[in-house]
């Protein structure tokens, strides 16, 4: 079962439209409530008139920081399993406004048509003081950030090593540049939504959007000072996440506190316009110079990045790690730096940092590649990394980048490509190949699972993990099933639900091989009990085997040396007086084992663009990702998480930004109108190659996420592509017409 | 001082009452009250409990929101539940064929080639996808459905397999 691409398990129910998201659980006796969003960045509430609100009928409440209950005093009652060091942001905490946007009231009402109505008649002055949002204006006050316990899987970077200022001096080739890309926002398709069910004794039941069940249970209880049996969190469809989700958003707060204090179920939903009003990928400039010897191989690297964050966490990613891990340079300066702004802090988003970082040092590879006179590609085989020296020099537990290149270009057609600019034209459009190497992180975290044979002799399996659309409801089904023998059909794997063992946030890629690691413990667990009970049985056939005599197929345990010996697991559960036989199991990761090693995902991006220069429009037309990603779970999934990748690659190169009109700190583009992400007619033919990676270090699957990887290489593959077609370096993104003009 | 000034001016004191409305919703007549200025989105949503129709942007601009009206893709978040009571919607969960349950066959081409992942935009992309063969306008071109279809948004990025299951569809139509 491991391997096959077997379609979706939760496909029936996503494409009738029966898959529940959070603001899809209509609870008797609902409520609504609509938030009312600040107007300006920074300053005072020095009035907010609800009256006329209040007055309509159906309307029951409006919440502010005036009225609002009680809740934690500490801020350690709202930090959350991704919250960056610094003081967290709390809704309706008092008058002062941080960023804009910012939640100042709650309107709750009988309907979501009064609630939102009277949204409008909410009166609030505001006494504004001066903000500062435009990252480009502070550089030069940027500082080293806090650290905190989130720099454990997203690390700062190492201290220099070589002298990199000289080297680059001496050195016969050479490229310097600055890189820039603004702010994006993940805008999953789902809008966040919480639905409050509130139950007998103040009980709370909450369908929350969320990539951690519960996370966001951790922060309920924290923050209203519950305990864990007042509060379930059930999340079994999440619609989309790619990291927003990470973190609790302000509409969970705001519905368990206007339940609480109306004693009334509530369901509170943001507006597309509201998803610009939490966490973002931060702006950041970055600075590489490169230096190359006659040969070819690097002389130095010096990278340097500058993110913002908000004025309360020191929100951090990794940006310049990834360049040392690619280009093992004995003369290298890697540094990162933040600055505070007026804004939300930013989130993780997709491939947080390595999507930023990678698109700078690839494409100046690239640039330093032609200064070289050295076919891109060729220059990275010269320049190929087999240790990773910001961890230490540790090798990597397995690294296929080379499988990738070689497959990936061979797919591609790169040898057919004449390496100078605009020589490459099809009819008016000019026509660009590119390239770029992608890395990611292959982490595994701790988590819990159960397996039950049921009284049907059906397996059920659940971890309160989450399925943002990664596919974690079908490799969990695949990897149960082969390891208990049964069919898919009578397998069910259940997930986000805080009644089921802990799971960590779905995010940094590690699902798969944390979640995955768990299912595969608990399965084997149940295993070896199911043997023992089978042995037990009277006049068992396997009366005198041990465990590693039998294997698990069809439903049965069966005798390797006699398959026709065996005992159905219906019998088990027959003999166990009909009741069903269950196993919890725990896995961690074996620190022992992965210690001495640098584990990622690896892939190449070959894109071809083309651009018509009349109108400075850029269509990608092409691109082969080639992924080192250890054991695929399933190819089905997995092609469709890299070429989900792809196309978040192709946007972020070429489409979306959030525009900020820095007099006034507020976004201009708030809007899926004007924040454009690619449409079906922007992504054209993508292709996807798994190389073989066999890796028995990273976790007991040899399994690498890949919901993030296919990202990373895209944007410099892209930007390379658009050098090639035109001779015009672009280095910053996104890639729109007034910057190829 | 900065005072908000209200988006709605001369607020009236009341709102307009509910009122009685049918809407013939997948074959069947339902009955609801509905104060008029109720989408057909929020209508399926909120009184219908018909949770497969998304909002997305609730602006238009993302297509989750589509049903079939008389055959026609329509967003339902830009039109109001009460003019639509002479009209026949289809939305997601009326595709499958009622007698049978047998999936629409771009139900089941969806499942087959992977053509969504969270599955928010799905039942859009669907209803959309049914309407779009239902104008006749499209030749089994796939740079012809890339350009019919991009009315609806999908973040996860499904579309080339979004277009592979439309083909195929088509395919066997033939």
């Amino acid at each position: 079962m491991i391997g096959k691409p077997i379609s979706r398990v939760d496909g029936p129910e996503k494409v009738t439209g029966q898959a529940k998201y959070a603001a899809e659980f209509n609870v008797p006796d609902l409520t609504y409530g609509v938030v009312v969003s600040s107007t300006i960045t920074k300053g005072t509430i020095t009035r907010i008139d609800t009256s006329k609100a209040l007055a309509l009928d159906g309307v029951l409440e409006v919440f502010t920081h005036k009225n609002r209950p009680k809740t934690a005093w500490f801020d350690m009652s709202y930090k959350d399993q991704d919250s960056p060091p610094g003081s967290p942001f709390r809704p309706l905490h008092n008058d002062q406004v941080k960023y804009n946007g910012q939640p100042i009231a709650l309107v709750v009402a009988e309907t979501f048509e009064v609630a939102r109505y009277a949204a409008t008649l909410v009166e609030i002055d505001y006494d504004p003081e001066p903000c500062e949002t435009d990252l480009l204006k502070h550089l030069h006050e940027a500082r080293d950030p806090k650290s905190g316990v989130a720099n454990l899987f997203k690390p700062l970077p190492p201290k220099p090593r070589g002298d990199s200022a000289a080297a680059y001096a001496n050195a016969p080739v050479s490229m310097s540049a600055r890189y820039i890309h603004g702010m994006q926002h993940h805008n999953p398709m789902e809008m966040f939504a919480t639905t409050v069910e509130y139950g007998r004794n103040g009980h709370l039941t909450i369908y929350d959007k969320t990539q951690g069940a519960t996370n966001s249970q951790l922060y309920v209880t924290q923050a209203f000072n519950l305990s864990f049996d007042q509060v379930r969190v059930i999340s079994p469809y999440v619609g989309g996440g790619f990291g927003s989700g990470l973190r609790p958003q302000y509409q969970l707060f705001l519905a368990v506190m206007a339940a609480r204090a109306l004693e009334r179920s509530v369901r509170v939903s943001l507006t597309r316009q509201q998803m610009w009003s939490f966490g973002h990928r931060p702006a950041t400039v970055q600075n590489i110079r490169l230096a190359a010897n006659a040969d070819g191989t690097l002389a130095a690297v010096e990278h340097e990045a500058i993110a913002e964050t908000s004025q309360f966490e020191d929100y951090t990613e990794t940006v310049v790690n990834w360049t040392g891990k690619l280009y093992d340079c004995a003369n290298s300066t890697l540094s990162y730096k933040v600055k505070s702004l007026d804004m939300y802090s930013p989130l993780d988003m997709r491939a947080p940092g390595g999507v930023t970082g990678v698109h700078a040092i690839e494409c100046a590879i690239d640039e330093l590649a032609y200064n070289a006179g050295i076919d891109p590609l060729d220059f990275r085989f010269k320049n190929y990394s087999e240790k990773d020296w910001t961890e230490k020099d540790k090798p990597f537990s397995s690294k296929e980048l080379r499988a990738c290149f070689t497959q990936g270009a061979e797919r591609f057609g790169w040898s057919n490509r004449t390496p100078e600019p605009r020589s490459m034209r099809r009819g008016h459009t000019l026509i660009g190949w590119g390239m770029a190497t992608g890395i990611w992180d292959a982490n595994q975290v701790p988590a819990r699972a159960e397996a039950v044979l049921t009284v049907n002799g059906k397996l059920r399996v659940s971890s309160a993990t989450a399925d943002i659309g990664t596919g974690t409801y079908t490799i969990m089904t695949q990897i149960a099933a082969e390891l208990l023998g049964m069919p898919l059909e009578n397998v069910i794997f259940r997930l986000g639900d805080t009644d089921m063992p802990l799971a960590p946030i779905q995010g940094g890629s590690w699902t798969a091989a944390t979640v995955g690691s768990a299912v595969k413990v608990t399965c084997e667990a149940l295993a070896k009990k199911l043997f023992k009970l089978a042995r037990k049985m009277p006049g068992s056939p396997l009366a005198s085997a041990d465990f590693t005599d039998v294997f698990f197929a069809n439903s049965h345990i069966r005798l390797r040396r006699d398959p026709s010996v065996a005992v159905p697991l219906q019998a088990i559960v027959d003999q166990n007086g009909g009741r069903a036989i269950s196993e919890t199991g725990t896995s961690l990761p074996n620190m022992l084992k992965q210690k001495d090693y640098s584990r990622s995902a690896h892939a190449a991006a070959f894109v071809e663009v083309e651009v018509d220069e009349d109108f400075g429009t850029v269509v990608v037309t092409r691109a082969v990702s080639a992924v080192a990603a250890g054991r695929i779970l399933n190819p089905k999934t997995a092609r469709s998480q890299i070429i989900g990748g792809m196309v978040w690659g192709i946007s972020s190169a070429l489409q979306e930004e959030s525009v900020m009109d820095h007099r006034y700190g507020r976004y201009m583009n708030q809007n899926l109108a004007e924040y454009h992400i690619p449409v079906c007619a922007d992504v054209r033919d993508l292709d996807v190659i798994f190389v073989e990676e066999v890796d028995d270090i990273v976790n007991p699957l040899g399994v690498k996420g890949v919901g993030e990887v296919g990202l990373v290489a895209m944007p410099a593959a892209i930007a390379n592509a658009v050098f090639h077609a035109t001779g015009k370096r672009i280095h910053d993104l996104p890639i729109q017409l007034d910057r190829l003009l | 001082m900065l005072t908000e000034t209200l988006p709605v001016a001369n607020a009236p004191d009341a709102l307009p009452a509910t009122r009685p409305i049918e809407l013939t919703i997948n074959g069947k007549k339902r009955q609801f009250r509905l104060a008029p200025w109720t989408t057909l989105l929020d209508a399926l949503r909120e009184y219908a409990n018909l949770t497969g129709t998304k909002k997305g942007c609730d602006h238009g601009q993302c297509g989750a929101c589509t049903v079939l009206i008389d055959g026609k893709r329509v967003n339902a978040c830009l039109t109001l539940a009460v003019m639509h009571e002479d009209h026949t919607i289809t939305t997601i969960e009326g595709l499958a064929d009622s007698a049978t349950g047998q999936f629409h066959p771009l139900q089941q081409a969806f499942i087959d080639h992977d053509a969504f992942q969270c599955g928010y935009c799905t039942p859009g992309q669907i209803c959309s996808a049914v309407g779009m063969l239902n104008e006749g306008k499209v030749e089994n071109k796939a740079d012809q459905i890339r350009e019919l279809m991009s009315g609806n948004l999908c973040r996860c990025g499904a579309y080339p397999h979004i277009v592979d299951a439309i083909q195929e569809v088509m395919n066997k139509d033939r």
